[in-house]
């Protein structure tokens, strides 16, 4: 299997062409051979994973062709299979086929069902491509590849405005991270002549501190757009008006690990310089606590998710910004959040599905009772998320906190400690908020609800899911560490000694756990108001994205349609003008040439001005070189 | 075989022989077009493989008598950058000869005959004007191409005005023309300077002082920079590719613009490299403008034909950018460029054509929710826009890449901005698809019959192709960048003897 790594990218991308090719004869069968292939895929994943164990070096590597060659520039289409790339491979199409089995029962009424399983195949294949690429324009044509995917699925109710408009924003505010990705992509062919992962790590340590900070923000930049982290995470709640197995696989558990996958990849890049590791931990910090303040103050179920995974993915960015050891523990908190936000999401689609797609929690309450299976597997995802020992998120969240307390210096270690710490509590605040409200309390339904349980094929996945949130933590967390190195750096031997003993980190977190678990079901557990309540500065901030949508429309997209229209006119009337208006003088047209002279002529002077402005900043930035 | 010049030679034939397919017989007029413009395209198949097995820098020579006085020769030859070029003519025209095929059906008084003759006339000229080894020859194919263009924009779209189909041909003429002029100054000062004679070889190896080759170059780059248009000598193509025919306009910015960058390459160049030298960063700041600028035009376009043109202007500012910074990198990515944005741009125009056909509007107002009632149409659409945004995995993205990394090496500063335009380039192309096929139907849709019309079998066969090596391009480029790398390499050397080989 490991010299047939292409076999992986191939299955499900043959079984999207097949899909999206194939007519409506396809409809009665497409949807199998959609969850077919990522199994498939599975399968040979595991084989190949097993395969790594007796490899020397633990690494298979495999150029297929030459992509492009000019000059001395040499860009190939080459694959790697390694223990990093191994455990993501597992997760994708491992989590995937669960999800795509979901999906047979959820989209089973959409006329739609095969396109999107299409989409969703595509996915599947851009996804591995991404983690199975062994230089970086691999990684970024797996990178662009998600993103189509996942904006074809945002708006997959291509109908729907919202849908429309979501995908769109998605797709922008990714590609202003891609243009920072590809910046670093060219900075390492003009420094080092390469994109080979291997050639690039080993001359990391010939480039300038300045350059190594630079090309690490570049990546960092594409990372956030792609991971949904501050300042570049707008999209991903919006993500939500996809269908939900698409926000579950997509936006929760595979593709917006991505730029965690980047960072880790590159962690020879981000180790090699400490301000770098210290904006990355400062993203990371700053993201989860937005998350969970947001989260908290939010009414629909996939929006709550949406932040969650926002600040879910924060501590990812806090771990392998932490860098040494904590690489890899932010990597099992990957998998297992991989495992727990699959589940609940998959969860609230079950709930949407016995609930006429009602999303607004307030609308739900005492669910409990009607969908036992689907309370009981979503009670597993809440509890592994907020840390309850002895399920998953207490075996690879805490130790991220506790390493962001193990710094050098002792202010790095109280600011981080002290977020990721505070995290912990908001966390099990907002989620218990929305697990009680869910499932539990009175009734708020609105006329005409019969909730129901979901079929088989929807809660089988969901029950495997479920128990992968309860045992994944306990039983990956030290053995996929030591797996996982090399590629991702050993724990430093001697251990550094922080502000907080172990003991007590492990501690304070579970009563801030117990404390926000407790206070939320204290205040939720009768039910809450239907309409929005005034609220303090703070929930009316976190209601209003703390205002991150508002900047963006006020200092990107207002100007930007001012600045287009501005254009338009310029160009119609200004360059445009100023020909016609010669035109006429030439042509002698006496009615032009009056117009011309009263008034015209200052608004063509003006725009040739203007022009002659745009030309000669250009012509400096030619000059900066 | 007598490649280049058959391949000049036989449309032009063709053009005289469906010239004369009586009106009556529509039908007739429009087989023997396409037949026609298939042979050119077996004829350039097998150029392409008899250019391989050529060598040399110029490839395929041939050369007749024309004016002995002067040193005028008929004489073709081809390099890298031509060859690719023209064989992109070849296989372009009969795909836009197919796709325009009901162009004129119910349209009373337009001739058909002329419609497709003028179309293989256009062929022969580009061809020609690809294939020249002659100056004084490619100056006459250059300023001829403008008459069958002339009339294509002018005459025969149905959904426009006629008033407005004037206004765009006339526009396109005059800026030609003035770009022309220029041009045969310059061509008339080179036979002067360098040793009277026409021969582009010969001009090449003469020694040309750095003052005067400062105006001729000039001369010759303005007459290509409103030809390919660059910034600010733009405006008249948003006129002409709204006026023209979808096929006419797919050809206009597909091809004939590229006779544009073509030009720059293979006169400003080599002729004039220490000119080039001295205007380079003049170019650059133009093409780095049109880059922006363009592409924020496009998005405020409402008509779906301008907008087109204007992603069209931004992709030329790309192209600038790689023929200007002088790096391998750069110059190969900015001809792979050229191609590949004959294929995406090309297919966009079409599938904008088929819209426009069935709904008689260029409006992107009097669309909106379409893809319910087009789903297979509107996904072309969208395929076609993922390549006009440069996606990974489709052809444009490869060229992009070594535009810009090739560029980075140079001049970090002008890349960066440049990247800034893939940002643009997503704006622009999903706001055009949001308003065209998503959202909300537009109820005036649903009374249209033909909206209800999915691909017709025809169309298939047009946009099959096209889509075909988009893919394979995108995912295996090298058999083209063969060839295109040692001619690039070629035009480095000669503006830079010391880059060659980087």
């Amino acid at each position: 299997m490991l010299s047939n790594l292409w076999l992986l990218i191939a299955i499900p991308a043959a079984s999207a062409a097949v899909l999206l090719l194939a007519g409506r004869k396809a409809d009665r069968w497409g949807h199998w051979l959609g969850v077919l292939a990522p199994a498939a895929s599975f399968v040979l994943g595991l084989i190949a994973f097993f395969g790594l164990r007796d490899l020397p070096g633990r690494a298979a590597e495999q150029t297929l062709w030459t992509f492009f060659k000019s000059g001395d520039m040499t860009i190939d289409f080459g694959l790697l299979f390694d223990p990093l790339t191994a455990v993501f491979v597992l997760l994708i199409t491992g989590v995937g086929s669960l999800i795509h089995l979901y999906a047979v029962g959820y989209m089973a009424h959409d006329e739609g069902r095969r396109r999107f399983f299409g989409y969703f195949n595509l996915f599947v294949a851009a996804m591995l491509l991404l983690v199975l690429g062994n230089n970086y324009v691999m990684l970024y044509l797996g990178w662009e590849g998600v993103g189509l995917a996942s904006y074809l699925l945002i708006s997959f109710w291509y109908n729907r405005p919202s849908a429309a408009t979501a995908g769109k924003k998605a797709f922008l505010m990714n590609r202003v991270g891609d243009a920072g990705f590809a910046i670093a992509i060219f900075l390492m062919l003009a420094q080092l002549g390469t994109v080979n992962y291997n050639q690039v790590f080993s001359q990391v340590g010939a480039l300038t501190t300045g350059t190594v900070l630079v090309l690490g923000l570049l990546l960092l930049l594409g990372a956030c757009g792609k991971s949904g982290q501050f300042p570049l995470q707008a999209w991903l709640p919006d993500a939500m008006e996809g269908p939900t197995p698409v926000s579950a696989l997509i936006h929760a558990a595979t593709m917006v690990t991505a730029g965690v996958y980047l960072i880790a990849r590159s962690n020879p890049i981000f180790s090699a310089n400490s301000t770098l590791q210290l904006i990355v931990v400062s993203v990371g910090a700053l993201t989860l606590l937005m998350g969970c303040i947001i989260g908290a103050a939010k009414d629909d179920i996939k929006r709550v998710l949406a932040w969650s995974t926002v600040s879910q993915i924060g501590y990812m960015f806090l771990g392998v910004g932490l860098g040494g050891g904590a690489y890899a523990l932010a990597i099992i908190h990957l998998l297992a959040h991989g495992f727990f936000k699959a589940n609940m999401f998959l969860g609230a689609g079950s709930v949407m599905h016995g609930m006429q797609d009602q999303v607004d929690i307030r609308r739900f309450g005492g669910l409990a009772k009607y969908m036992k299976i689907t309370w009981l597997t979503f009670m597993m995802g809440w509890l592994a998320i907020i840390g309850l020992p002895p399920l998953s998120g207490f075996f690879t969240k805490e130790p991220i906190i506790a390493a962001a307390f193990e710094q050098h210096d002792a202010w790095k270690s109280w600011v981080f400690g002290g977020a990721a710490l505070l995290g912990a509590g908001l966390t099990a605040f907002y989620m218990t908020r929305l697990f009680v409200l869910t499932f539990h309390g009175p009734k708020r339904w609105t006329d005409g609800q019969h909730p129901h349980e979901s079929p088989a094929v929807m809660w089988i996945p969901l029950v495997l899911l479920a128990i992968g949130s309860v045992v994944a933590g306990g039983l990956m967390a030290s053995p996929v560490a030591k797996w996982l190195e090399p590629p991702l750096p050993a724990a430093p031997a001697e251990e550094v000694h922080g502000v907080l003993g172990h003991t007590a980190i492990t501690v304070l977190s579970l009563v801030l756990t117990v404390l926000g678990a407790g206070l939320a079901w204290a205040l939720f557990r009768r039910g809450t108001a239907l309409e929005p309540q005034p609220a303090g500065p703070v929930v009316r901030a976190a209601r209003a994205n703390l205002y991150t949508d508002a900047f963006n429309e006020a200092v990107f997209e207002k100007p930007g349609s001012w600045l287009t229209r501005a254009l338009v006119y310029v160009d119609n009337k200004g360059i445009d003008g100023v020909v016609n208006g010669l035109a006429a003088l030439v042509g002698g047209g006496s009615g032009r040439l009056r117009r011309l002279q009263t008034g015209f002529v200052r608004s063509y002077a003006l725009s040739m001005l203007a022009g002659g402005v745009l030309v000669l900043g250009a012509l400096l930035a030619v000059r900066l070189g | 075989m007598k490649y280049l010049s058959l391949l000049t030679v036989v449309p032009l034939i063709g053009a005289l022989l469906v010239a004369f397919v009586p009106r009556t017989k529509p039908q007739l007029a429009k087989q023997l077009a396409l037949v026609i413009s298939l042979i050119v395209f077996g004829l350039a198949v097998a150029a392409w493989i008899a250019y391989r097995s050529d060598s040399g820098r110029m490839r395929l020579e041939e050369s007749y008598t024309w004016i002995p006085a002067w040193d005028a020769k008929f004489s073709f030859a081809a390099d890298g950058i031509g060859l690719v070029m023209l064989a992109l003519t070849a296989l372009l025209v009969p795909i836009v000869i197919l796709a325009s095929w009901h162009d004129l059906d119910n349209s009373g008084k337009r001739s058909v005959p002329a419609y497709f003759a003028l179309i293989l006339a256009l062929e022969g000229t580009m061809i020609g004007a690809f294939a020249s080894a002659d100056v004084l020859l490619f100056y006459l194919f250059f300023e001829v191409m403008l008459v069958p263009m002339y009339f294509l924009i002018g005459s025969f779209s149905k959904d426009v005005p006629t008033k407005q189909r004037h206004y765009a041909a006339v526009k396109f003429f005059l800026y030609s023309l003035v770009g022309g002029l220029f041009m045969l100054a310059a061509v008339v000062g080179l036979w002067v300077v360098g040793g009277h004679t026409f021969d582009w070889q010969q001009l090449v190896n003469a020694d040309i002082d750095s003052g005067v080759g400062r105006w001729l170059f000039l001369g010759f780059f303005l007459a290509f920079a409103i030809k390919a248009p660059f910034f600010p000598f733009h405006t008249w193509l948003p006129d002409a590719g709204g006026a023209a025919p979808a096929g006419i306009a797919a050809l206009l910015v597909g091809v004939m613009d590229k006779v544009g960058t073509f030009g720059i390459l293979r006169y400003c160049l080599p002729l004039f490299p220490e000119a080039s030298k001295y205007f380079a960063p003049l170019a650059i700041a133009l093409a780095l403008v049109g880059i922006i600028y363009a592409a924020l035009l496009a998005v405020g376009q409402n008509d779906l034909k301008r907008l087109v043109s204007y992603t069209s202007i931004a992709h030329f500012g790309f192209i600038g950018i790689g023929i200007f910074v002088f790096s391998i990198q750069a110059g190969s990515g900015a001809v792979l460029y050229m191609i590949n944005h004959g294929l995406a741009t090309g297919l966009l125009f079409l599938v904008v054509g088929m819209f426009v056909a069935r709904r008689g509007s260029t409006h992107v107002n009097d669309f909106g929710g379409a893809g319910k009632l087009l789903p297979l149409l509107a996904g072309i659409f969208f395929f076609a826009g993922m390549a006009s945004l440069a996606l990974p995995g489709l052809a444009p993205f490869v060229s992009e890449f070594l535009v810009l990394a090739g560029t980075f090496k140079v001049n970090k500063t002008v890349a960066v901005i440049a990247t800034i335009g893939i940002i643009l380039a997503a704006a622009y192309v999903l706001w055009m698809v949001q308003r065209t096929t998503q959202g909300t139907l537009n109820p005036a849709l649903s009374t249209v019959d033909a909206m209800k019309r999915d691909l017709t079998k025809r169309e298939m066969i047009v946009v099959a192709p096209l889509i075909a090596f988009l893919l394979v391009l995108g995912f295996y480029p090298q058999p083209v960048l063969d060839v295109i790398n040692p001619a690039v390499e070629a035009t480095i050397a000669d503006i830079n003897p010391v880059q060659a080989g980087k």
